[in-house]
């Protein structure tokens, strides 16, 4: 196996909007790379469609403080407050900062950001919906990436498009660079570096129905996971209400915010039950719960009574034209029906992890429940885990997350690489990654430890297992069961024995964060007696504030995780029953 | 039902001349073309290589050509392509290996039109007025995800690499008509030169391929018409 050495001050692993917009921080200050295992532009923020929350006050009277009390009280209480206010705060300089970069907006009749209303997002502390998600129609994460994007090319940036790193390198708890893989040619690459951005995304593929692309595989927690670095709240999954029937595909919430209604098998509006004031506006958590409770007291739709409708029909062609274009587009495409005409078969899909790499506000990442700082190490967007968005993330505060906590990461890289000299990384660093690739490819393939099939079981299993509503014997099922697929991976083979664009090579890797991840969620949720946000146990329905004011550690241990706590940091808020 | 696809396979490693693969794979016939490959990749032939991330047209990872045209692969169901495929990678790029080709001229391409706004005044700290009328007269053109659908189903793009193809002048339109760009000048320089956009024949094929229904002639069209205006 042919091995390159490279060597940076920085490495950003990951460019979507968490880590382009760590790339522009830093890059004027450091020889910079940005390592993608996809060309930047497919990276899957460009998925998010329906805004962006900054308190503008556009087109109604607002402030940050609002913003914040609904972002700590959809989260649960479980966010830590300090930093829900920073990102609160600084979301209004971050949207300008974009518009300032060519993000086209869209926009009002005197010529403002056009601001729309979204799900759990209010006026003076839950008093009514609030017009605060700065959108361009339903394509924002489209151009956030974009613009980003385009920004870093105007910069001059260094990508390597289509490698993917596979290694970090610690030496006496310093970070010394990571190893990556490069797709086109199946040679290894070793950047040695002494600050490096984790960036790369979500994991949603942990489960069977999902909105999340085919590469969101938990790379850079599951990376840090198996160095012993925690993964913080992996218990908190957020599944989005409205995904398209059995494909998962996401459907705004900007639906509901533009007036769109969640109906049973009768036309009845039931969200009027579960969230008497904001109604189809509730947060996620509280939505999906609500369609899961619906299908099973059989008021589901269909021949298998296993979906709801979002019904669009009232709100006129020219709305849906203009504000909803895409998500109409996909129903057309993927279910052949017309919105405009008849309402669309929905449900809940796996869409946001909470939980991931623990950080402080400046994206430090922490080795430990104490805080402390692993030196030269960063994180931010969906891998991360600050904490702002508790056990559930409010609509359109993940876009926000990856430019404010992403900005934070490379300003924090900054000051890193100029406090430190340049290290020195030993040739030897690739043999983990070599060792483990070479055993892969010699090893004769076998049907039955096929990649595709222990990952399909894998994503049946959790859906079955730890989805919306889970207890513990469901949990305690689920152990068992990736303990099986555990001992199966330990023997998984694979066909192609090739160098050029192996990507069953890379799935297979892939396949153990995904184990990791979801021994991680598992554990988690299991040790957690008590509901909380998007954690659901039926056996224990209720928020436990006298125990569970705290935010989960899970280390990896074998096939499980072992776990230690953290006290929430409170704020202003105090806590109190969550009602809409 | 099954559905027969054939595949154009090639390997720099083993199979530098290319072969056409058959297979046979059962599908429903709402499944997207792209579940069909993940069918043959997963579960038949690991070996077989394509881009692929979204899965529902945003990505722009999966443009290859099916049936003879340009489509992104999870954009397409069975049932509107029919239980006989015929698959091949996008043409005029590169092939690495089966259905990936050489993205790098394509993204260079891109990159030579400049895009990305160009205002050297200084903002302030609100964001810049724009009427939603003028916000309109560029919507279509940001909605390009760079799949290359239209570049490489352009008969210009086939016959001369040189040229910078229909994407690059999408995304330059995209920066010439915001009102807030002060970077036309230099762009439709770039663009007025013989691999420029008087290039384009206005043969279509890339509107009838552009998986986000741009109007990509159109977008050429009001990019010559500029050139010419501003000349």
């Amino acid at each position: 196996m042919k091995v390159i050495k490279h060597s940076f001050d920085g490495v950003i692993v990951g460019a979507g909007g968490a880590g382009l917009r760590a790339a522009i921080e830093a890059a004027p200050h450091m020889k910079l790379a940005v390592i993608t295992k996809l060309y930047p532009t497919r990276s899957h923020t460009g998925a998010a469609q329906g805004g962006m929350s900054a308190a503008l006050a556009n087109v109604e009277e607002d402030n940050w403080n609002w913003h914040a009390f609904d972002t700590v009280k959809g989260s649960d209480y479980l966010a830590d407050q300090p930093a829900v206010d920073i990102l609160c705060k600084e979301a209004i300089d971050a949207v300008i900062e974009l518009e300032h970069w060519g993000l086209p907006f869209s926009r009002l009749d005197n010529g403002k950001i056009a601001q729309r209303r979204f799900g759990g997002h209010t006026v003076k502390e839950g008093t009514a919906p609030a017009f605060r998600a700065c959108y361009a129609a339903d394509r924002t994460g489209h151009m956030i990436l974009q613009t980003l994007y385009q920004k870093c090319v105007s910069m001059g940036v260094t990508f390597f498009d289509e490698f993917q790193v596979l290694d970090i390198k610690i030496e006496d708890g310093i970070c010394q660079g990571v190893v990556a893989y490069e797709l086109a040619t199946g040679d290894i690459h070793i950047f040695e570096t002494r600050a490096v951005t984790f960036a790369t995304g979500g994991f949603g593929k942990i489960f069977k129905v999902s909105s999340n692309a085919h590469s969101l595989t938990g790379d850079g927690p599951g990376i840090l996971y198996q160095k012993g670095i925690p993964l913080e709240d992996m218990e908190f999954y957020q599944f989005h209400p409205t995904g398209i029937y059995r494909l998962g595909i996401l459907l705004s919430e900007a639906a509901r915010g533009e007036g769109g209604i969640l109906r049973n098998k009768d036309g009845e509006r039931f969200m009027e039950r579960y969230a008497p004031s904001i109604k189809d506006l509730a947060p996620r958590d509280m939505v999906s719960r609500a369609i899961a409770t619906e299908i099973s007291a059989g008021n589901g739709a269909g021949p298998d009574s296993d979906y709801v409708y979002l019904d669009l029909t009232h709100l006129g062609a020219e709305t849906i034209k203009k504000k909803l274009p895409d998500i109409t587009d996909f129903v057309r495409t993927y279910v052949k029906i017309e919105p405009i005409e008849e309402p669309i078969p929905v449900q809940p899909t796996a869409h946001y992890a909470m939980g991931g790499i623990p950080t402080d506000v400046n994206s430090r990442v922490l080795s430990d429940e104490k805080g402390t700082v692993l030196p030269g190490v960063y994180a931010a967007g969906e891998a991360a885990c600050v904490s702002v968005h508790g056990a559930n993330r409010l609509g359109t505060n993940s876009l926000l997350d990856i430019v404010v906590f992403g900005k934070r990461a490379g300003q924090s890289m900054v000051d890193y690489v100029t406090q430190t000299k340049p290290n020195q990384l030993s040739d030897n660093a690739s043999n983990d990654l070599t060792k483990k690739i070479t055993n892969l490819v010699e090893k004769e393939h076998t049907n039955e430890f096929s990649v595709a099939k222990i990952r399909k079981d894998l994503q049946d299993s959790m859906e079955e297992n730890a989805k919306i509503f889970r207890t513990k014997e469901t949990l305690e099922k689920q152990t068992e069961i990736l303990e099986e697929l555990r001992e199966r991976y330990e023997n998984v083979t694979i066909y192609d024995k090739g160098k050029v664009h192996n990507s069953e090579l890379v799935e297979a890797i892939e396949l153990d964060y995904l184990l990791d991840m979801s021994e991680a969620t598992v554990s988690s949720a299991l040790a957690r007696n008590e509901s909380r946000g998007a954690h659901s146990r039926q056996d224990f329905p209720d928020r436990d504030d006298t125990n569970f004011m705290k935010h989960s550690f899970a280390f990896k241990n074998e096939n499980s995780a072992n776990l230690k706590y953290r006290d929430v940091e409170l704020g202003k808020y105090e806590p109190m029953e969550r009602k809409y | 039902m099954d559905v027969s696809i054939k595949i154009l396979r090639y390997d720099p490693e083993s199979d530098r001349k290319g072969h056409w693969e058959n297979y046979i794979v059962d599908a429903e016939p709402e499944e997207r073309i792209l579940d069909l490959l993940h069918k043959i990749k997963w579960f038949e032939d690991g070996s077989l290589s394509f881009r692929k991330s979204c899965a529902h047209g945003v990505c722009g990872s999966d443009a290859m050509v099916i049936n003879g045209e340009n489509m992104l692969a999870c954009q397409v169901l069975v049932k509107e392509v029919g239980n006989s495929l015929k698959i091949e990678p996008i043409r005029g790029l590169p092939v690495v290996k089966d259905l990936i080709v050489d993205m790098e001229p394509f993204f260079d391409s891109y990159k030579k039109v400049m895009p990305y706004l160009i205002n050297e005044k200084e903002p302030g700290d609100r964001e810049r007025l724009q009427s939603p009328e003028d916000r309109d007269r560029f919507e279509d053109t940001t909605k390009c995800i760079l799949c290359a659908a239209c570049t490489t189903s352009c008969p210009v793009f086939w016959t001369a690499e040189s040229y910078v193809g229909p994407a690059a002048i999408v995304n330059a339109h995209r920066f010439v008509f915001d009102s807030r760009d002060e970077g036309s000048k230099q762009r439709l320089e770039i663009l007025k030169d013989v691999n420029g956009a008087f290039r384009c024949r206005t043969a279509f094929n890339c509107t009838s391929a552009c998986p986000r229904g741009i109007q990509v002639t159109k977008a050429i069209e009001d990019i010559k018409r500029e050139t010419l205006l501003n000349n």
